[in-house]
């Protein structure tokens, strides 16, 4: 008998309305692309959710490890001085 | 790792969800934690999937086009739940075919409403007024619960959720304003509906064994006994409106709690139910097993098809 191929999985990014990124929907199985943005389109936007559809195959994906988060990020933690407020001047300067 | 590490990642998850901070697919969690989520995000799932079945039977007898397009797209919402539902529960790290299997061998339960016949069109009405009704009960405080996943899932089930109860109010409606037959009709799925929908909402909460791990973890806002409470409160005045009669001699208004009263529920046949001995446990299990089995030539072929399309690709690109 052969290795069973199950249909791989999908993640489904939608565009709710010109002007607006593509979001993360949420995901499916599908045999190839064409089935899954088809797929997606039942799946997602039965009312009229979107304009346009992204499919991307789960396993492309690479993620960043939760488990690592502290180092991962901490570059960016002390470093306030990125931040508008950070900058000391006086009440009566408006509009900056 | 140490049990004394374990120990302080279990206590750092559960601060994190007491501060309502959400728990993510990757994030670090409890084993029970993700066994319970399985367990109760499949059950979910394979109720919406289940639960086409019994109005499936009537899409082809609907009485005009209108109720049959109705009809059919909240079939077709009832497949989108079970598909978003499935995907939530497969970032736990179970796959399709593991969840249908669980299904399928009557390891995994699902909604026990289900397995109650359809046995008239007032049946369509009945199920989308109070099945559908107690479901929302049920699902609206899971928006908020712990697990990302689930959490998204059920804010897109809710939101398409009301429409399945309008266009059952509205059959059961027509039906009462309609001639003595067809009220009687709607009495009748009143009738049979009624005690099932109760029970849909579970065991009483000292009989619920699940109910205060649960609570913890944002599964549950509220208990079984509060959300039934919660059911029967706003469902007395809508079978009002209709004109038709609760089977409950019990049930009256209670001045004091501000509540209803009501009569108790059959315990025991809800019971036997969820154990298989429904009236038709073995007809739904058996038209999933079917569709699932004469499918597969149609899966393997897709995936066939596919293969020799990405072959085809990188013969041209070589």
């Amino acid at each position: 008998m052969t290795e069973k191929k199950n249909w791989p999985l999908w993640e489904i990014f939608v565009r709710s309305k010109n002007g607006l990124e593509h979001r993360h929907f949420g995901s499916l199985h599908a045999a190839d692309a064409e089935m899954a943005m088809e797929n997606a389109r039942d799946v997602y936007t039965r009312r009229n959710e979107g304009v346009s559809i992204w499919v991307v195959e789960s396993k492309h994906i690479t993620a960043s490890n939760p488990e690592e988060n502290g180092e991962f990020f901490e570059p960016a933690a002390d470093k306030v001085y990125r931040h508008p407020t950070f900058y000391e001047l006086p009440d009566e300067l408006k509009h900056m | 790792m140490s049990e004394k590490e374990i120990k302080n990642l279990e206590q750092i998850f559960e601060a994190k969800i007491a501060r309502d901070e959400k728990i993510e697919p990757k994030d670090w969690m409890p084993e029970k934690y993700r066994q319970t989520h399985i367990r109760q995000i499949s059950q979910h799932a394979h109720s919406e999937i289940v639960g086409m079945l019994p109005e499936g039977n009537w899409i082809t007898r609907a009485p005009s086009l209108r109720r049959k397009v109705a009809l059919l797209a909240k079939v077709q919402d009832e497949a989108g739940h079970g598909l978003y539902l499935y995907s939530a529960c497969e970032t736990l790290g179970i796959s399709r075919d593991e969840l249908y299997e669980q299904l399928h061998s009557g390891k995994a339960k699902y909604s026990s409403i289900f397995n109650y016949p359809t046995l008239t069109w007032a049946d369509m009405g009945a199920i989308g007024w109070l099945v559908d009704g107690a479901a929302i009960i049920n699902q609206v405080p899971l928006c908020n619960t712990s697990f990302g996943p689930y959490a998204r899932a059920m804010v897109r089930v809710c939101k398409e959720e009301s429409f399945h109860q309008r266009q059952g109010y509205e059959i059961m409606l027509t039906l009462c304003n309609g001639t003595p037959e067809q009220k009687e009709m709607a009495q009748d799925a009143l009738n049979r509906w009624w005690w099932p929908s109760l029970m849909m909402l579970g065991p009483t909460d000292d009989e619920s064994v699940h109910t205060a791990q649960s609570m913890k973890w944002k599964l549950k806002r509220k208990t079984n006994d509060e959300l039934r409470q919660q059911f029967i409160d706003q469902t007395v005045p809508q079978a009002d409106i209709l004109g038709i009669t609760i089977p409950d001699p019990d049930l009256k208004w209670n001045e004091e709690t501000g509540h209803y009263d009501f009569g108790p529920i059959d315990w025991d046949e809800f019971w036997q139910v969820v154990k298989g001995h429904g009236p038709c446990n073995k007809e739904r299990i058996s038209a999933r097993v079917n569709a699932w089995n004469n499918g597969e030539w149609v899966r393997d072929a897709a995936m066939a098809y596919a293969e020799k399309q990405e072959a085809k690709k990188v013969e041209k690109a070589s």
